[in-house]
């Protein structure tokens, strides 16, 4: 079968190089064959390999790392609908009810996965044609983020429309993959979050009425009902497990650190970032309880780690290489004060039940003003033991 | 013919927003409505190109080193006027803009083409300067306006657009992102970008 592949792919290649009848489209047909088969050009000259991870591992491993969560999520999906729905196939409880929560959150989920990657890969085409690059693999990652930070019911258009404008003018506009400063994903959620409120924010969003359609059954989520001024009815442990409400993936903290080790043992998100966002969510929610002028002021600390999307934020935004800090001492910056102000928003500003995602777009926006801080105080210091030597 | 390229060029190569980024503040300001964005849009081509030509006449006898008070006085007339105008005939506009009329007197584009261009040069010129000038940002300003309350309001000229075509019966919501000034301020990046994409000698470097 991979013969008659190789055969056919070979057979049609002279269409698609430069001046063949399809010579405008070489990158898609590129990005396909790369896709199929390990490409057979080799370096003529001394090449740079300095590691065996190249883009297309990294965001494999990223896509593996986000699986429990994803999984995770689906099966959610369908168990707060069968916690809430009237009519649910199956008695509470039991194994065959246990599978179809799975399968009802694969179902809801699909459309969302589907229409982000059509959507996403579809302007990423369009442009690497356009400017005669390759198709490289940066959109693997975003567009799976993306359907798993949104509410379960947002409609799909308005998903389509937020992708658009996420790749066109949160990445392409600067030049593709690499180039961007901000989160792809985060910008897609932002757009949502400011274009269509009433899709986004509230208690009529989290819970799928049914199979189809945009309907959702009532229920706040921990952190609404912390905004709505009353606390939590949900259970710490629940929150850890993650079977409450929120946007599809971002409830399991047991799901997302899985996770979170598998991006630590292949090295590819930073220790630093993860452990400093905690670390300043934590010092954050501390000086709360210190001050406890109201009931979310009083709230354990660790509270915030278990709410919303604090922990998906630390482990799979905050740590994206191309939007954080690259420096060393850089990362501890950007992340404590991702984690300070994250814990601010929700608490101070009832406006914003989640802070997490503004927060992680405004240090994207900062981190090259520290990696430039860090790097300019470094030299002085250099400089100055230059001096003392002499 | 140098006379109606000053009128011209302004609308491309020496657009005032999008080539020298003037008055960039009024364009996020009041251009969440068409009719707003319209009515500012001919204040200011009226203020400029009445500013450029009264200075324009006076700039030999101006002193240099007053000459910004000056300036000031003459625009700051003009926008009083323009403000008692709008309050006397165009009330409810004239609210919606509230103090960005008032505003006008430090809006960029009036003072950079005052002390670029009317200091130096003969009236006639001046005046079709400070008309295309007028224009350039009026056509950026019409354009925002046009895109922001059609996909933020769903009408235009506060005729529903959507309501009537029955948008909102097939799922269809307005864009809340489009109301706030920052969507202004990306509309205006989307046309700099198309601006230089197609003028290859607007491109640094």
């Amino acid at each position: 079968m991979f013969d008659n592949l190789r055969r056919l792919i070979d057979k049609i290649k002279p269409n698609f190089v430069e001046g063949g009848k399809f010579g405008w489209l070489q990158s898609t047909f590129e990005a396909f064959e790369t896709f199929a088969f390990t490409p057979n050009t080799v370096t003529r000259h001394g090449s740079h390999v300095r590691d065996a991870v190249d883009m297309k591992r990294a965001m494999i491993t990223v896509v593996i790392a986000l699986m429990p969560a994803l999984l995770f999520g689906m099966w959610n999906i369908g168990f707060q609908t069968s916690l809430n729905a009237e009519d649910w196939p199956y008695e509470l409880g039991t194994a065959a009810s246990w599978w179809y929560c799975l399968w009802f959150g694969f179902l809801r989920m699909l459309p969302l996965i589907v229409v982000s990657y059509v959507v996403g890969l579809g302007i990423e085409f369009m442009f690497a044609q356009i400017r005669h690059h390759e198709v490289n693999e940066g959109y693997l990652v975003t567009g799976l983020l993306i359907p798993m930070i949104v509410p379960v019911t947002t409609p799909l258009w308005q998903l389509a429309l937020a992708v658009a404008f996420a790749v066109v003018l949160g990445k392409e506009v600067f030049g593709g993959s690499g180039m961007n400063f901000l989160n792809p994903a985060l910008v897609a959620r932002a757009f949502l979050f400011f274009s269509y409120p009433t899709h986004m924010s509230g208690d009529k969003v989290w819970i799928a009425a049914d199979l189809w359609g945009t309907d959702a059954i009532a229920g706040a989520t921990p952190l609404g009902e912390l905004a709505a001024g009353s606390l939590p009815s949900d259970t710490a442990l629940d929150m850890f497990i993650g079977t409450v409400t929120g946007s599809t993936c971002e409830t399991s903290v047991i799901a997302i650190l899985l996770g979170a080790i598998v991006l630590l043992v292949s090295g590819i998100a930073s220790w630093r970032i993860m452990l400093s966002v905690i670390l300043g969510g934590g010092a954050m929610g501390l000086l709360f309880n210190l001050i406890g002028a109201n009931d979310y002021m009083q709230l354990p600390f660790y509270y915030h780690y278990l709410m919303g999307g604090f922990m998906f934020g630390a482990v799979f935004m905050a740590t994206d290489p191309v939007t954080s800090a690259q420096t060393n001492a850089g990362k501890w910056i950007y992340g404590l004060l991702i984690g300070l102000f994250a814990v601010m928003l929700r608490v101070l500003n009832p406006a914003y039940p989640e802070g997490m995602m503004l927060s992680i777009l405004l240090m994207n926006s900062f981190a090259p003003l520290i990696d430039h801080c860090v790097v300019a105080r470094n030299i002085k210091k250099r400089e100055r033991r230059k001096e003392a030597v002499r | 013919m140098k006379n109606f390229d000053l009128i011209k060029l302004p609308f491309n190569k020496q657009n005032p927003i999008t080539v020298q980024v003037l008055g960039v503040c009024s364009c996020l300001a009041v251009t969440a409505q068409l009719k707003p964005a319209v009515v500012m849009a001919v204040s200011v081509t009226v203020v400029v190109a009445l500013a450029n030509l009264i200075i324009s006449l006076l700039r030999n006898t101006i002193p240099p080193r007053i000459r910004i008070i000056v300036q000031l006085v003459v625009v700051s007339t003009l926008v009083v006027l323009v403000d008692q105008f709008l309050k006397a005939y165009m009330y409810d506009v004239s609210k919606q803009l509230s103090v960005f009329v008032g505003l006008i007197i430090t809006n960029c584009i009036v003072m950079g083409r005052l002390e670029a261009f009317a200091m130096s040069n003969p009236p006639l010129p001046s005046l079709c300067d400070g008309i295309g000038n007028g224009l350039g940002y009026s056509v950026i300003l019409v354009t925002l306006g046009f895109v922001r309350e059609l996909f933020g309001s769903g009408s235009l000229w506060g005729y529903p657009i959507a309501e009537k075509l029955g948008l909102y019966g097939i799922g269809y919501e307005n864009n809340g992102l489009m109301i706030m000034p920052p969507m202004a301020l990306i509309l205006a990046g989307i046309i700099i970008w198309i601006q230089r994409t197609r003028n290859k000698d607007l491109q640094e470097d």
